[in-house]
């Protein structure tokens, strides 16, 4: 019996526009698996996505020979060691250097997301808050670029970080763009911004990012929503 | 590996978080130097070795430095691969269903339970309301994993889904007596009940939960914090 499995039936349940499922996206074009993608609506969530997410029904949902699994880090890591034995490797061998990894993975979802968030749905303090802190945490990662001297988080090639800060990658910019702030500062960060740059035109990334056009509307949309004033308080407005 | 191992351990006993780290030592029989720090006072050596987080636990192995409880549980698994027990399951999917419980555990369970020791009113009710529905789906889990003869989350031996929701255990009750609550309820979760008690009484595992009476002077403490903070306003 081969080590690794045969590919099998591969679905990806999800929103092209969605951080985490560009993360899945990312890792299965990185390993050049075939899946078919089926595109949810949030609004009207399928009874596939229900029943196959039921503890959070949420998308990214990879469903791998009929069997699902949830949570985008966590699915990027089992198509890592599902398909072990096809190049490239998304996981380092050392298990330090994969603490190492996870750590800032973890970084990214519990620190990083939550801070862009706050930056995209606030406003005055509150939003100033937020873009201190988002700077102050993409600092780190900057830091870390700059104590291991490489092009990508994963060393000489994509790996686990460069995955979970790439899927965020377009909706940070999004961000930037909509909101008219900058967080990524070629000044303050140019390894950051350098990695951005390389990581957006790798082939097999490339094809798994959103439409940024689409993207910025959306975006712009929920902004504009976010930031009007209730309907009645205007007087005699329009 | 190395011929000598140094490995120490910082953190502070009651955490739920240093439990989970010192079980995973003790199941592997891996020696290690305990390092107290203290909570309201944290030590320059903590504060350099987790600039990022500032928390325990902090484990160093031989100079290297790993933070985060669930990550430097699976660090001590895959370094101290060759020592049974294994922590994590060998199939990719098993895997990921054990990496999914014990996030679970971290990003809904203790979060809830965490809102129904510091809420009043209906915030409370609400966090109490969670923190049942999530340990319903705990439940399941159980009974998902049960069918297949399995006692515990991950098979028939503790792993680690096991370790993240184990280390939590002694507050959880804490929290219930401090608060008054039941988030635990025999009726409603029986299986997690049994699998409380079969965990609780590893003999392993028996010696490291921390002192429930510790446990419960800090929990007391932080309920007090929390609910004259919101009197104060």
């Amino acid at each position: 019996m081969e080590g690794c499995a045969q590919e099998g039936q591969v679905k990806l349940l999800g929103v092209d526009y969605s951080p985490f499922v560009v993360r899945v996206r990312i890792a299965l074009s990185l390993k050049g698996i075939h899946y078919e993608f089926i595109e949810e609506d949030i609004q009207n969530k399928s009874e596939l996505l229900l029943q196959s997410n039921p503890v959070h029904k949420k998308i990214p949902v990879l469903i791998h020979n009929g069997k699902p699994v949830c949570e985008s880090m966590i699915i990027v890591q089992y198509i890592e060691e599902a398909w072990g034995n096809k190049a490239p490797n998304l996981m380092p061998k050392d298990p330090y250097d994969r603490a190492i990894a996870r750590f800032w993975a973890a970084f990214i979802d519990d620190k990083l997301l939550p801070s862009t968030l706050r930056t995209f749905r606030g406003q005055g303090e509150e939003q100033q808050k937020a873009v201190e802190e988002s700077v102050a945490n993409l600092l780190l990662l900057e830091e870390v670029l700059q104590s291991t001297g490489k092009a990508y988080f994963g060393g000489d090639e994509i790996g686990l970080v460069d995955i979970a800060l790439g899927g965020l990658l377009v909706t940070i910019q999004t961000v930037e763009k909509v909101t008219n702030i900058v967080l990524t500062d070629t000044q303050k960060m140019p390894l950051l911004c350098a990695w951005a740059d390389k990581f957006c035109k790798a082939p097999k990334v490339k094809e798994a990012l959103p439409d940024r056009a689409k993207f910025f509307e959306l975006m712009s949309a929920r902004r504009a929503k976010l930031t009007s004033p209730p309907a009645g308080n205007l007087k005699g407005g329009g | 590996m190395a011929m000598e191992e140094q490995v120490k351990l910082i953190g502070w006993l009651r955490s739920p978080f240093v439990t989970r780290v010192r079980i995973a030592l003790a199941l592997k029989g891996i020696q290690y130097e305990f390092i107290e720090d203290d909570s309201e006072n944290k030590s320059q050596l903590l504060l350099k070795s987790n600039p990022v987080h500032k928390k325990v636990p902090v484990l160093f192995h031989n100079g290297k430095i790993v933070c985060e409880s669930m990550i430097i549980v699976q660090y001590i698994d895959e370094t101290w691969d060759t020592n049974a027990p294994n922590l994590m399951p060998k199939d990719p999917y098993d895997r990921a269903i054990a990496r999914f419980w014990a996030a679970f555990v971290d990003d809904k369970l203790a979060l809830s339970v965490w809102g129904v020791l510091v809420g009043q009113g209906e915030k409370q009710q609400k966090a109490v309301e969670e923190s049942l529905a999530n340990f319903l789906l705990l439940e399941d889990a159980l009974r998902a994993s049960s069918c297949s003869g399995n006692a515990y989350f991950g098979g028939d031996e503790i792993g680690f889904a096991d370790i993240a929701l184990g280390g939590l255990l002694v507050t959880i009750k804490a929290i219930e007596k401090v608060t008054n609550t039941v988030l635990v309820d025999p009726e409603k979760t029986p299986l997690l009940c049994a699998w409380i008690d079969r965990f609780s009484q590893i003999d392993l595992v028996r010696g490291i939960l921390p002192d429930p009476a510790k446990v419960l002077e800090r929990v007391s403490h932080q309920r007090a914090k929390f609910t004259s903070a919101l009197a104060g306003n």
